[in-house]
């Protein structure tokens, strides 16, 4: 074959693309590649791709829908943290000299591969998949507006993920952190393909969370049941509702800004450059205006979880409904005019610095109205502590610690010394672990069993709960003493020795998130084989009132083979 | 829900839900894609609130009086705002069962549409012929995505006017053609309504400049 045939095809895609020398990766990609002829071959033996294709991948059911974007979440949480346990591990031991075990090219690899899959590859999917299992069942809907879309939103999410996957082992990731700021992310200082993997996994996976959002919107506007006025809503159907429409509201514009930075990138325009009038600034401020609603994105139908749980086991209805509702329509709307809280140094000046740390401190009372919603739900009534009620009174604990170093960080002046350093990081992770996290494993173990007909094994559960909450506090309380020592984020070597005891202490708490995360896999496990005993055949093993709980456990059209297609066109 | 159950000659049950779900087909479209349409409409907001950033920045190079023919962007107003209200005729025909009609609207409609885009062409093969390409100035680059977003908008409304003219030669004016045919009346109107704030916001104040 001629050259220019080959450049045609293969482009700059060549034997030097893959990371043979990087030990690590190579190690990584053995096992996955093992892993995956396993699982392979596995499925060819049992004849499972028939299966498989059929009921599965091809599904419009928005109950399988919704498992399969759980076990898409489930399984980039691996790689995620995998990434976590490496930065822990690189800063426990780079101390006195020591390079640690991963180089600068690496290292910068994993901090932005690792923001990115857990925002767009696991939070997302977690949370999506819950609003796509609940939403419907809890409106008494048969499905949702657009099956069809479903479906392929789904598979737009999981193209992203793949494509951030196989940037492990063909060519790399950016190096740019996980918001990819020009001028760093453009093609003078990124020529190599990671940043053009990013751009385009966020791309797919954006475009299918858009119309997921739409989907949903739609769902819950024209498709409850009977009698369902949206004030009768059940609070996670009205926190999904919120989130879709900050997804439609906010998901443009990161298609748009990335958009531009791809122009930037592959057409030579000007947008982002330090030059020809191009502003790198305004790529943060548009950026920001997604990515701040991003969060409100994830949080809210977590809020919505904790409601239902808190409400089901104090055995009591929720204290402050209404409230609740204006409260989660009031956050949806600040979350659109806080975003500059992200770059207070940038300086853009005193009064609209001030602008943005008060409403970004303003937005702090409707959340703490629903922790008081939260707080008088349980009081005086009967609170079971299952698994469910744990994860939501660990949130309780977690979130208000998290939201009080967010007002803390909302004070420009206050942001001047934190902004960048390691209690930054340990804010927003107090938030998203505490908050998005741990209402997603409080979701999951409250509706599995609706799902799929058998509840959690409890003891594996509580000692996964356990591990997790020990493992996040052990994890990231050094990071608060850190950052307020001045420590930056995405270090990758240090040089004063006296911080190394607070990074071992950090990395002890990682390895504890692990053991937490394995006892969870064992719980799946344990849950399915003593799946008999487990089982639920009254369909509501809480003794909850929503819906969802009033069909049978799974709900028909999963297990019973509906001649649905016919009228899902 | 109800489940019934009903035993078939084989022995083994089929299920099926008894009541028919009450919504009929296409019951959510008009809303999904308006709300489609407000997501397109904010992509727009955006690239409008980047050319309003960056419209001033000429890097030393042309600026909108040295570039814009404003009668020829008139005439392309003129094509654009023809084609709204040409598709509307398509509508009105629709409404009123007459197949020939209403195609013969929407043939209109895609040369007018057609028309818009040959204009918008040569105008931008002028510019980049004069040295103002997208990559001269931020202004320029601003200038160049934020019109050929619509552009290219306006050329997938083509492509999908072409599509539903052959569904409806295919299969008539059936429900589901009349809900397409709704839809892409939305799409193109919303693009006119777009045009407009380019035309001003672009073309005119950039004259004022």
């Amino acid at each position: 074959m001629s050259p220019d045939l080959l450049k045609l095809i293969f482009g700059r895609l060549g034997i030097e693309s893959l990371p043979l020398h990087e030990p690590i990766v190579v190690g990584t990609f053995v096992v996955v590649a093992l892993g995956g002829i396993t699982l392979l071959a596995g499925l060819t033996y049992f004849r499972l791709w028939g299966y498989l294709w059929r009921e599965w991948f091809t599904t419009v059911d928005h109950k399988r829908i919704g498992i399969m974007y759980m076990i898409l979440g489930i399984v980039m949480l691996l790689r995620g943290f995998a990434d976590a346990l490496m930065m822990r591990g690189q800063q426990a031991l780079a101390f006195g000299g020591s390079e640690g075990y991963l180089n600068a090219h690496h290292y910068d690899q994993v901090f932005t591969a690792h923001g990115v899959i857990m925002i767009f590859f696991v939070a997302m999917p977690l949370v999506t998949g819950l609003m796509n299992y609940v939403v419907p069942l809890q409106i008494g809907a048969r499905d949702v507006s657009f099956p069809f879309l479903n479906n392929f939103s789904f598979w737009m999410t999981v193209g992203g993920a793949v494509l951030v996957m196989a940037s492990l082992f063909i060519g790399e990731f950016a190096r740019t952190g996980w918001l990819a700021y020009p001028p760093l992310s453009n093609i003078g200082y990124s020529p190599d393909v990671g940043v053009d993997y990013y751009i385009w996994a966020l791309q797919v996976a954006g475009v299918g969370t858009t119309l997921s959002g739409i989907n949903l919107i739609c769902t819950i506007v024209k498709l409850r049941c009977p009698g369902m006025t949206m004030m009768k809503m059940p609070v996670f159907t009205w926190t999904s509702l919120c989130t879709n429409v900050l997804i439609v509201a906010s998901f443009p514009v990161l298609t748009v800004v990335l958009a531009l930075l791809s122009l930037d990138r592959y057409v030579g325009t000007n947008f982002f450059t330090n030059d020809f009038g191009g502003s790198p600034m305004m790529y943060v401020n548009l950026i920001w205006i997604w990515g701040h609603p991003e969060v409100y994105i994830l949080v809210l139908p977590a809020f919505g979880i904790f409601s239902e749980v808190t409400s089901t086991f104090s055995g009591k209805r929720l204290f402050g409904y209404t409230s609740m509702v204006y409260a989660t329509v009031v956050i949806t709307i600040l979350s659109y005019l806080v975003w500059l809280h992200h770059f207070f140094t940038m300086g853009s000046g005193a009064s609209v610095n001030s602008f943005f740390g008060i409403t970004s401190m303003i937005i702090s009372i409707p959340t703490g109205a629903k922790m008081f919603n939260w707080l008088f739900t349980m009081y005086r009534g009967r609170v079971r502590f299952e698994l469910p009620m744990m994860w939501t009174i660990a949130f309780m604990l977690t979130f208000v610690i998290g939201g009080m170093t967010g007002v803390l960080l909302a004070v420009p002046p206050a942001d001047f010394v934190l902004h960048n350093s390691l209690f930054l990081i340990a804010h927003f992770h107090n938030v998203i672990i505490g908050g998005v996290v741990f209402g997603a494993f409080a979701g999951v173990s409250y509706w599995f069993p609706k799902a799929f007909g058998f509840r959690l094994d409890p003891f594996w559960g509580k000692l996964s709960f356990w591990f997790w909450v020990t493992g996040f506090y052990v994890a990231f309380m050094p990071l608060y003493v850190l950052g307020l020592m001045g420590v930056t984020r995405r270090l990758r070597v240090f040089d004063d020795q006296s911080l190394q005891i607070w990074f071992i202490i950090a990395a002890i708490g990682a390895v504890l998130v692990l053991l937490g995360i394995m006892c969870m896999l064992m719980q799946f496990a344990v849950s399915f084989l003593k799946r008999e005993q487990l089982k639920d055949v009254t369909g509501d093993p809480w003794d909850a009132r929503t819906l969802e709980w009033a069909t049978s456990s799974p709900p028909a059209g999963l297990q019973l083979r509906l001649h649905s297609r016919r009228s899902r066109q | 829900m109800t489940i019934a159950i009903k035993p078939t000659q084989s022995g083994e049950p089929l299920f099926y839900l008894a009541d028919e779900h009450p919504h009929p087909e296409g019951w959510s479209t008009s809303l999904g894609f308006w709300i489609y349409l407000m997501s397109d409409c904010l992509i727009f907001a955006i690239l409008f609130a980047t050319y309003g950033v960056l419209s001033g920045n000429y890097a030393a190079g042309p600026a909108p009086k040295d570039l814009f023919d404003l009668s020829l962007v008139a005439v392309n107003t003129t094509m654009l705002l023809l084609s709204s209200i040409t598709y509307g005729f398509a509508m009105l025909t629709m409404q009123q069962n007459k197949i020939g009609q209403t195609q013969l609207w929407l043939a209109i409609t895609g040369l007018f549409g057609l028309a818009f885009i040959g204009i918008e062409l040569t105008e931008f093969a002028h510019m980049i012929h004069e040295g103002a390409t997208p990559q001269r100035s931020a202004f320029l680059s601003s200038f160049f995505t934020l019109v050929a977003t619509h552009g290219l908008h306006v050329t997938f409304g083509l492509v999908w006017l072409v599509t539903l003219m052959t569904q409806v030669a295919r299969f008539g004016l059936i429900e589901a053609n009349r809900r397409r045919l709704m839809c892409l009346s939305m799409f193109w109107h919303f693009l006119d309504v777009v045009w407009i704030g380019v035309f001003t916001f672009v073309y005119l104040m950039g004259m004022l400049r």
